[in-house]
């Protein structure tokens, strides 16, 4: 089926003005948005940039908008959008450095905030695990699947009006360790999810759910944040 | 040129990378060069497990696994280095878990265990509960908890460079030069000590599990510094990736029960392995699936069906384990059958085939990770590998399932340690003066390349050509054209052009440079399995189907020298068991 794909180009080193370039290409069956960009550079336009690598849904390079929604083109099926004009846009939101490819690293430096990483003074068992129960572990299980791609942060509106705003991913992060039964890092950061750009900036708007290629559902982490925080103040 | 000076310098940000520098950062400055964000590097793809004899749910014990390893390996492993993995594993794991990594837990808290083909109890007796998983994402939360610690340790990343040269003159390894991916540019790095810790090649392969990104980049600048490869004719298939994508099913599918059918919906496996079933080891699954559907027993998509055209896939069945069970041990299963094959795996079987997954060859070093450069264990000062691109050997001629991401984190951090013993004692030895040069030289090529080849084009037809001559079965007649098919390519690499010009983001110089690699170490790969004239591990020969212990229990080391390859080779270390027939 030939599909035309309108891509949004812009090459810093050329001083023009960003533009959509139009690519027409016959796609077969089980081929993926991430397929039709590989080819189109393969065969069309070799300048053409975009991030990619595992193409099974796990690296998180390859967030982008598709049709006007933040997806990851490894897992997006052509087909399965229906439309014989495919528009495909850097993730909004963030600053675009060359066609496809966004500046991640205000992102990055939004989970590197939240203190992301197990915070536990006690010295842990020797030669055994630390225990943690099955319900225990459910509760972070999904939010551990977080894979960095950006999606929902781009998505959400609240992140659009104010850039200083940590974001769903982020704030996933901050979940994910807050409520594991191991971490004692609470009061690290608590300050750093407890105000105007944090937790409170969320207006549950759950655009973020949508985007989520796991199926993380960054809002209900986000609201039992905000119930801790609080539970721990009253 | 920019340059830069950090003690030791890293290459590559997976499990071995990020586990190295979380020990080298404690006691020198360390910086960690990738050519893709960290959370992206491939380790986040393993999915089943990482094997350690914790016994937490059977009677194991370090001794069952190390033997299994050896075993799996086909008796090519070296044994003092799978002793070491086998012991070390239990320690590796808690400190895992002491880090923070969250895992599947069994009623009691433990960390849960799963069974992985060719794990067993008592020597061969039945399957081990060995694999230690966090539901099917292990590599992901693996790779995700040691990069947030290195959050935690300020370690230093240059995310998105790609290595582009190694400095090594008079076996003594002195930086590396790399090129800003984003904003373009060549960078200069002094270290007292390089860490190559850059993953597999699957890329070399038209149906593989690997990212994008695994192009081997890592073996092809080794092989052009002159320092030999080892044991690369043995290629991992992996028994079970998605039909025609090759996308991996964890082999945690098989080890929660899944069977395999062909399609006659018999359970096949039964005529290979008759004790361990679909839980043999990797390279015989392999083979058993290949043979199915070489006589003609693959299953048939309904296209096939209507043109009769014999199948050449078969089923992986899991349905019978109940949706309720299959969403909590292998959710990410689920979604990849769906989005990749539009299977629902609680109803129906997901058709798979063979699919290149993992190196056991790599950059021949010793236990612990210091890079040799000959037979005579010659060590190259200053120059180490860990991981996937290292060959130390402890995966021999086949790799056990979940042994990977074992080697690689406790490899990682095993050679992390020598390092930091290492560094303090080391200078910043002299950098040659065309070494930075060189490497301008080089990628100026690149970006002046205008000739009227293509390098998607010639990459499909390595890739295409690497499936159907050196493969899962081999023979002499298709290696021997696969090596004149690989110098063709090789020349007309000489003459691709690049169109885009630009510094910033030239995925496309970057991509070609890539090719190169790939041109590079192919070439080693069919060496190595043209001189082969054995079975053994995952080289199976059509021409020569027994192993031979008499004439090739011995690594491979391979040369590039005047262009050409040259083989020499280095003995297996045999401590506790000795070369046995291996059955399953």
């Amino acid at each position: 089926m030939n599909t035309v794909f309108k891509i949004y180009r812009f090459d810093p080193e050329s001083g023009r003005n960003p533009r959509y370039q139009y690519f027409e290409i016959d796609v077969t069956k089980g081929q993926t948005v991430l397929d039709a960009l590989i080819e189109i550079k393969a065969h069309k336009d070799g300048s053409l940039v975009f991030r990619r690598s595992c193409r099974s849904g796990i690296c998180g390079s390859c967030a982008m908008q598709i049709n006007g929604l933040n997806k990851l083109a490894c897992e997006t099926q052509v087909e399965d959008l229906k439309s014989k004009t495919v528009t495909i846009d850097p993730l909004p939101g963030f600053k675009p450095i060359k066609d496809l490819a966004v500046d991640m690293e205000p992102f990055y430096d939004k989970l590197r905030a939240v203190l992301p990483y197990l915070i536990n003074p006690d010295s842990p068992p020797t030669d055994k695990e630390r225990i943690q129960s099955p319900e225990e572990f459910k509760m972070i299980e999904l939010a551990t699947s977080c894979i960095l791609c950006g999606g929902c942060t781009s998505s959400c509106p609240s992140f659009w009006a104010d850039k200083a705003y940590l974001g769903p991913a982020a704030l996933v992060k901050a979940y994910r360790y807050v409520f594991d039964t191991r971490d004692r890092g609470y009061s690290d950061r608590s300050g750093v999810v407890n105000n105007k750009h944090g937790l409170w900036r969320c207006h549950t708007i759950m655009n973020c759910n949508d985007a989520c290629p796991k199926h993380i559902f960054p809002t209900e982490g986000i609201s039992l944040l905000k119930r801790k925080v609080v539970e721990e103040k009253y | 040129m920019i340059y830069h000076q950090h003690e030791v310098v890293i290459i590559g940000a997976g499990l071995a990378g990020s586990r190295a520098a979380l020990e080298v950062s404690k006691v020198a400055d360390c910086a960690v060069i990738s050519k893709i964000f960290p959370s992206r590097s491939h380790s986040g793809a393993a999915q089943g497990g990482m094997g350690a004899s914790l016994g937490n749910l059977d009677d194991d014990n370090w001794e069952f696994h190390m033997f299994d390893t050896v075993k799996g390996s086909d008796y090519l492993g070296d044994q003092d280095a799978a002793e070491i993995l086998a012991k070390d594993a239990p320690e590796v794991i808690y400190e895992l878990e002491h880090l923070g990594a969250p895992f599947s837990r069994t009623p009691e808290g433990k960390i849960a265990q799963r069974k992985f083909g060719g794990h067993t109890l008592n020597f061969g007796e039945k399957p081990a509960l060995r694999a230690c998983y966090s539901a099917d994402y292990t590599g992901h939360v693996l790779l995700h908890t040691l990069f947030e610690q290195c959050i935690k340790h300020s370690v230093r990343f240059y995310s998105e460079f790609q290595m582009v040269h190694l400095i090594v003159k008079d076996n003594v390894c002195r930086g590396i030069v790399a090129w800003d991916i984003c904003n373009g540019g060549l960078h200069v790095f002094r270290a007292k000590a390089v860490l190559f810790a850059t993953g597999g090649y699957g890329r070399a392969y038209k149906i593989t599990t690997n990212a994008h990104a695994n192009t081997g980049d890592g073996l092809g600048m080794v092989l052009n510094a002159g320092l030999p490869l080892e044991d690369m004719e043995f290629v991992q298939f992996h028994p079970t990736g998605i039909y025609r994508n090759g996308i991996l099913m964890t082999e945690g599918a098989r080890g929660e029960g899944a069977y395999l059918l062909n399609k006659d919906g018999e359970r096949f496996m039964k005529h290979y392995a008759p004790t361990l079933m679909e839980l043999a080891p990797r390279d015989m699954v392999a083979r058993a699936i290949q043979t199915e559907i070489n006589e003609g027993r693959g299953c048939q998509s309904p296209e096939q069906k209507e043109q009769g055209i014999p199948g050449d896939f078969v089923h992986l069945d899991i349905s019978h384990l109940g949706e309720a069970k299959l969403r909590e041990v292998l959710p990410q299963i689920f979604d990849l059958a769906r989005n990749f094959a539009g299977v629902d795996v609680a109803k129906e079987p997901t058709p798979i085939q063979p699919t290149a997954h993992y190196s056991m060859g790599g950059i021949p070093c010793t236990t612990d990770g210091r890079v040799i450069s000959d037979h005579d264990n010659t060590i190259v000062r200053g120059l180490y590998a860990a991981g996937e691109c290292a060959c130390i050997s402890v995966h021999g001629a086949n790799r056990l399932g979940c042994n990977s991401t074992l080697d690689a984190t406790l490899y990682g951090r095993r050679t992390g340690h020598t390092i930091a013993r290492d560094v303090g004692d080391m200078i910043y030895e002299e950098l040659p003066a065309d070494g930075p040069d060189e490497a301008q030289k080089n990628l100026q090529w690149f970006f002046d390349a205008d000739g009227r080849e293509n390098v998607a084009d010639i990459r499909s037809e390595l890739q295409d050509t690497m499936m159907i001559n050196c493969g899962i079965f081999r023979e002499e007649k298709l290696l021997t054209e696969q090596l004149g098919i690989i110098k063709n390519l090789q020349d007309r690499f000489g003459k691709i052009g690049v169109k885009d010009k630009n510094q910033q983001f030239n995925t496309e110089v970057m991509e070609a440079m890539e090719l190169g690699h790939l041109l590079n170490f192919s070439e080693v790969i069919v060496t190595g399995a043209v001189a082969r004239q054995e079975s053994r591990g995952a080289h199976a020969r059509n021409d020569f189907t027994d192993r031979d212990d008499k004439n090739w229990l011995k690594h491979t080391l391979a040369y590039r020298e005047n262009g050409d390859i040259r083989l020499d080779f280095k003995p297996v270390i045999i401590t506790r068991f000795e070369p046995k027939e291996r059955k399953y």
